[in-house]
């Protein structure tokens, strides 16, 4: 195996940890998602599938089709951390009715918010593919 | 490549068995907890206002916190009664009231209401009957709640006075107040002499029941 595949399966290993953990704490924990999180999911899952694809045949071009999602994702994930932190008036939350999206805490993570941790993983998961895509570059 | 085919299957075992355990170490938390908390408020889950259906002396006490807009109290309905005929002397039902769905409090309050007028199994199945036709989550039409609690032979005029009375508000927040206390937070939820359910569904109600009769037997 390539060394460059590394980076590959760096991204799809953070993507399916962040795919179970969504599921854990929706489905297990019984935590619903509010509106916000729901996009950041709808970039999330896909990735844990396509990009476990594209490490499974070494296709460059999975690589180039998961990233729009995470980058998409991670920006979901940066205004979500930004109105976690309370550096976005609340007035533009777009959750008016049912889950609140600014406050969303879970207390064995002692005391970091979700979204920083969904922004986390969309890092990780967009350099990890940049790098990918730089290095097999032709 | 098979390589990389040990590498995923690895990843997906490990992901899925970390799911599974942390699931159910969660899950066995949670119900401890419950327990726990149950026990150690065992005033919440049987009041003096509660109604009961089944021998007052009976030794096993089912506690169901019910919405009577609930499907899954709906479908359960039938699952409890069928426990209340397999032991007649033995098994008695508490319903506590959960009223989370939007028109659920008046509802309640009309239940209460042909309690009072020794109603309250005939209105009870005629609304769970009528449910689907007047419990429309987003937009409830307590109208056919009414009609179908009146075909059940309900004195509106008496229910609808009934219903006024300060009372019934009083009862339905103590029990909004229990269910808080206890952190029931979904329909229906039983307690079986104090103690929850291990997981949801009715095999292992029946099976709770059943170790509780027996318990009491002996």
């Amino acid at each position: 195996m390539k060394r460059t595949s590394l980076l590959l399966l760096a991204a799809w290993l953070t993507a399916v940890v962040a795919t179970g953990c969504a599921l854990f704490i929706g489905e297990v924990m019984g935590m619903a998602p509010c509106v916000l999180c729901w996009y950041q999911r709808i970039a999330m899952f896909p990735l844990a599938l396509v990009l476990g694809m594209a490490f499974y045949s070494d296709d460059r071009r999975g690589a180039v089709y998961a990233l729009p999602l995470a980058i998409a994702g991670a920006a979901v994930a940066g205004y979500h951390s930004l109105l976690a932190a309370g550096l976005v008036p609340r007035a533009w939350v777009p959750c008016a009715v049912g889950v609140s999206c600014a406050d969303q805490k879970l207390d064995f993570f002692y005391g970091i918010e979700l979204p920083w941790l969904s922004l986390t993983a969309f890092i990780v998961i967009a350099v990890s593919l940049c790098l990918y895509l730089r290095k097999t570059a032709k | 490549m098979i390589h990389r085919k040990y590498i995923i299957a690895l990843v997906l075992g490990v992901a899925l068995a970390a799911f599974g355990v942390g699931a159910s170490l969660y899950q066995s938390r949670v119900h401890s907890k419950q327990e726990q908390q149950a026990s150690e408020q065992s005033e919440r889950l049987v009041r003096m206002h509660s109604p009961v259906i089944g021998p007052r002396e009976a030794p096993v006490t089912i506690v169901e916190f019910f919405d009577p807009a609930c499907e899954t109290c709906r479908a359960f309905y039938p699952v409890v009664k069928d426990l209340m005929k397999q032991y007649p002397t033995r098994v008695r039902l508490v319903i506590r009231y959960a009223p989370f769905h939007q028109g659920s409090g008046e509802v309640v309050k009309l239940l209460e209401s042909a309690r009072r007028q020794d109603k309250y199994l005939l209105v009870l199945e005629s609304l769970l009957a009528a449910q689907p036709q007047w419990a429309d989550h987003g937009s409830p039409n307590l109208a056919l709640a009414y009609s179908a609690a009146e075909q059940a032979g309900l004195d509106m005029a008496r229910a609808r006075a009934d219903m006024a009375s300060p009372t019934l508000e009083a009862m339905l927040q103590q029990d909004v107040q229990d269910l808080t206390a206890l952190k029931v937070d979904k329909t229906p939820t039983f307690f079986v002499n104090g103690r929850p359910l291990p997981s949801f569904g009715a095999k292992q109600l029946a099976e709770l029941v059943a170790q509780e009769v027996s318990k009491a037997g002996k």
